[in-house]
């Protein structure tokens, strides 16, 4: 059995790798202007992310509903469909995980895998119902999903309160009792009391289940068929709206699951008033990961590993933590302009080949 | 002589194969010269160094007797090189002025001077005889007018070389006689011509001098009065063409398609083709004879399941298709060979093997239980290639976009020959091919023929439709105007039926 490696995979790699150069470089001067020594500020950026067993399970933990909501974002974008959605398909994965663990009094082992399908359930039917609006009635999914985000928040909004209201706030759920929640001791021991949990492991999972999916099955053929060319798979007689709903559909199941990682296992319960933002940044980790399963992880390891980092740095020297977030936004901006820097790169091998 | 462009010892490697190796051609001021060569010899390629698409490995390249490195197509149209891509690049729901003046937007202040362009470009139209309406959309224009848009867009940015890649490949032959006409007076204006043609009739009637290329490597340059057709295709392919099919009298079976009374509604929602009924037999080639968009594309639609049947029905083999998907059609016997391999033939991003099991990826022994065999499909994949001698960099993995038209083109007939099906409907085949691939391909249809199948054959060229059908039905305006025997007709009788006049009517 061969694994594919795709060729255009390395070249991919070199131009996420230039983007996130050129995007540090430009934090550089963001930190130098802001009067601060750049190699300290990134010295500590790092540090703070990696500097203690703790801290590197802490930057895993945040990764994890980063990696799951860009490979969310980067399977439906290799079917052709842009899934902005994925907040609230996280959103609404993470409340059913919430509501089953809050209300069925189960042991662990089996309310663990409860809790995951509720949330996959609730993210996949959070996008299907986008998905069929494109099959059936043609209407864009960008718009359709950005109101099934505004849908859960509200749902949310209503329903915490309603039924799951925290013992002091008004504004979140109570908290998920200990047999429901992804952190489990040995792993809090293994990273000397860190918050990592069972949901890297879930994401590591999915993203070579995705990875297969795509690359190795009757499925993941007929998936990329209708998002390169959908005339063509109409020709070959695939059914081009089936695909678009089943597209959908996972993604909305990945996000969902990544809800599940935040709610229930980097937190113990859900706030309302809030699209988390992680599922946006989904769509930086599918750009900057050119929307490969693998690249996705990657790219969401490393932004993990700044948003982890830039309260450290924060706190060590006087640099403001939106300033991670502006390096963040600028490799985004040099990732989605790809095509400049592969251009740039083009060029430098032809002049290394030419003259 | 003073030469406009000269290219000197091009080379031009890509992964697996060298495009051009070594090539020269020269072009004199006020000229049209004819580029021919084999698919995939490299034309396109070198046409692309000179725009300024491709950089090339070695060599040099001098316009009007200065060297220059031209390292982008802006550099290109600043030399004055202007050049009509084998596929069309405009953007569908702009107007025609839109499309000709992006990228070098004339302002007025801050604002767009659409304007003075509009009218401009009415006055070159009217200099060359183009005849564009500059406010027309370019998705409500024919591919000829899109043709001419493209011409326009060079002559509006002051281009003084052309560079034409197989303009005709997409064209009837009326728009072909018009555009042969454009040329001609570009050339009578001081301006200088590269055409890109496989057809030799074309190069006959046009052009002044011709190179020929093979695998890359230059055969030679060639006075086009003094050479013959035979001559230069042989040049071509390195060996002796034959421009006759070789066939012997068909021998029909049983009916495999019968369409009944079939109309359809073409995209602009009327009746693109209204009551039609034929049928082909097995054992023979059914030629549609038509000038463009005169209810061909909405019978095949109708038949492979692309388009929805308004009234009448479809039956293969006695069974009633009319209604069935298009995948369960493939599977009882259609095959189809599209009329537009970039939209509908191919999944440019996929690789060539990806895209040779484009019908067939769900059964064994591609795939077994949802998972692909890439073995498998590797095998069949260089089963194809080799059998239609389709010719890539990287073999089966090339992508397809890297093919040249010609190879894309060759990998789909192979694809749907090789399903081996009852019934085989080939739209444009030949289209794009050099004389050696059309020669071949025609036999491969005959061959099926041969072989107790059905053949729907639909093409624009008359030549192909005469020489290869055994019977032919003529549309004209949606209808079905009438079926004659090949044998029995020449090109003056469905000329006439191409032009709505039913047999027995005239004279
Ligand atoms: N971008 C590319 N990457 C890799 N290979 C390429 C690329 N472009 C062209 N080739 C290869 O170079 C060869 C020459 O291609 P080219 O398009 O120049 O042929 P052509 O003479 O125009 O043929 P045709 O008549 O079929 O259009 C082909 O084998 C093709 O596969
Ligand atoms: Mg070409």
């Amino acid at each position: 059995m061969k694994l594919q490696f795709k060729k255009g995979s390395a070249k991919s790699a070199v131009v996420a790798f230039l983007a996130i150069i050129f995007g540090l470089l430009a934090g550089a001067l963001l930190i130098a202007v802001t009067g601060s020594d750049p190699f300290t500020g990134y010295a500590y950026l790092f540090k703070g992310g990696l500097m203690s067993t703790e801290r590197i399970g802490d930057t895993l933990a945040t990764s994890t509903p980063l990696i799951l909501s860009g490979l969310s974002v980067a399977f439906a974008f290799k079917t052709g469909l842009f899934n902005i959605g994925a907040s609230g398909q996280m959103l609404m994965g993470g409340f059913c995980a919430t509501a089953v663990g809050l209300t069925l009094p189960l042991p662990f082992i089996i309310l663990l895998p409860l809790e995951i399908l509720a949330a996959i359930m609730g993210g996949a039917i959070w996008a299907v119902v986008p998905g069929f609006m494109k099959a059936r009635f043609n209407v864009h999914e960008v718009v359709s999903t950005i109101m099934m985000n505004w849908i859960s928040y509200w749902i949310i909004y209503y329903a915490v309160p309603a039924y799951f209201k925290g013992q002091f706030l008004e504004t979140e759920s109570r908290a998920i009792p200990d047999a429901a929640s992804m952190k489990v001791n040995w792993l809090t021991h293994l990273f000397d009391g860190s918050f990592v949990n069972l949901g890297l492991f879930l994401a590591i999972v999915a993203v070579i289940i995705i990875a297969f999916i795509l690359n190795r099955t009757v499925m993941g053929y007929e998936l990329k068929a209708v998002g390169y060319n959908r005339f063509a798979a109409e020709y070959a007689g695939i059914n081009v709206n089936r695909n678009i709903v089943l597209s959908m559909m996972i993604a909305g199941a990945l996000a969902g699951l990544g809800g599940a990682t935040m709610y229930i296992g980097n937190a113990s319960n859900i706030q309302i008033g809030i699209l988390p933002s992680q599922g946006f940044d989904g769509i930086a980790v599918a750009l900057l990961g050119a929307n490969s399963p693998l690249g996705s992880m990657f790219a969401a390891l490393f932004f993990g590993l700044l948003y982890s980092g830039k309260g450290f740095m924060n706190a060590m020297i006087q640099i403001p933590p939106e300033i991670a977030d502006t390096i963040i936004a600028t490799i985004i901006y040099f990732a989605a302009t790809s095509v400049l820097i592969e251009r740039l790169v083009n060029m430098l091998r032809f002049r290394k080949r030419g003259q | 002589m003073e030469y406009v462009v000269e290219m000197l010892n091009i080379r031009k490697e890509f992964p697996g194969i060298i495009a051009n190796d070594n090539i020269s051609l020269e072009l004199k001021k006020g000229e049209i010269h004819a580029l021919m060569g084999e698919n995939g010899a490299g034309k396109s390629t070198l046409m692309s160094i000179l725009f300024g698409l491709y950089q090339p490995d070695n060599g040099s390249i001098r316009i009007k007797g200065k060297e220059v490195r031209i390292s982008n197509p802006n550099v290109a149209n600043d030399l004055g090189i202007g050049m009509v891509h084998q596929h069309f690049k405009l953007v569908h729901n702009f107007t025609i002025t839109e499309n000709i003046i992006l990228g070098i937007e004339p302002k007025k202040g801050l604002t767009l001077d659409l304007k003075s362009a509009a009218e401009r470009i009415r006055l070159l139209s009217e200099q060359y005889g183009l005849n564009v309406d500059p406010y027309e959309k370019i998705e409500n224009v024919s591919v000829g007018m899109q043709q001419r848009v493209e011409i326009i867009k060079m002559l509006y940015r002051n281009a003084e070389v052309l560079i034409f890649d197989e303009p005709t490949a997409v064209l009837t032959p009326h728009e072909i006689l018009d555009l042969m006409k454009i040329m001609k007076n570009l050339v009578a204006e001081g301006k200088s011509i590269i055409l890109i043609t496989h057809k030799l009739k074309e190069i006959k009637a046009v052009a002044d001098r011709c190179t020929v290329i093979r695998r890359g490597k230059l055969v030679g340059t060639v006075d086009v009065a003094a050479t013959s057709e035979a001559r230069m295709a042989e040049m071509m392919v390195g060996r002796q063409v034959s421009f006759k099919v070789d066939k012997s009298e068909s021998k029909p079976g049983a009916i495999i398609l019968q369409v009944e009374n079939l109309s359809v509604l073409n995209h602009r929602k009327v009746l693109g083709l209204k009551g039609c009924s034929l049928d082909v037999r097995s054992g023979e080639i059914l030629g549609i004879a038509g000038v463009e968009g005169n209810g061909q594309t909405e019978l095949v639609e109708a038949i492979t399941g692309l388009t929805r049947v308004e009234s009448g029905k479809v039956l293969l083999k006695e069974q009633d298709i009319t209604h069935l998907l298009i995948r369960e059609r493939i599977e009882a016997g259609i095959a189809h060979i599209p009329e537009d391999r970039q939209k509908r033939g191919l999944v440019l991003d996929y690789t060539i093997e990806e895209n040779m099991v484009l019908e067939v990826y769900d059964r064994v022994p591609f795939s077994n239980k949802g998972l692909l065999d890439r073995d498998a499909i590797r095998n069949y994949t260089d089963k194809i290639m080799k059998n239609f001698d389709v010719r890539a960099g990287e073999g089966a993995e090339s992508f397809a976009r890297t093919l040249s038209g010609g190879n894309q083109q060759k990998a789909i007939v192979g694809r749907e020959v090789e399903l081996n099906p009852e019934l085989l409907i080939a739209v444009q085949p030949t289209r794009g091919l050099d004389v050696g691939s059309i020669e071949y391909i025609h036999k491969r249809l005959v061959e099926q023929r041969d072989r107790g199948k059905a053949v729907l054959l639909v093409s624009l060229e008359l030549d192909e439709i005469l020489n290869v059908s055994d019977r032919i039905a003529i549309v004209s305006n949606g209808e079905l105007i009438g079926i004659v025997n090949a044998a029995e007709t020449n090109e003056n009788e469905v000329g006439l039926m191409m032009a709505g006049v039913r047999k027995g009517e005239s004279n």
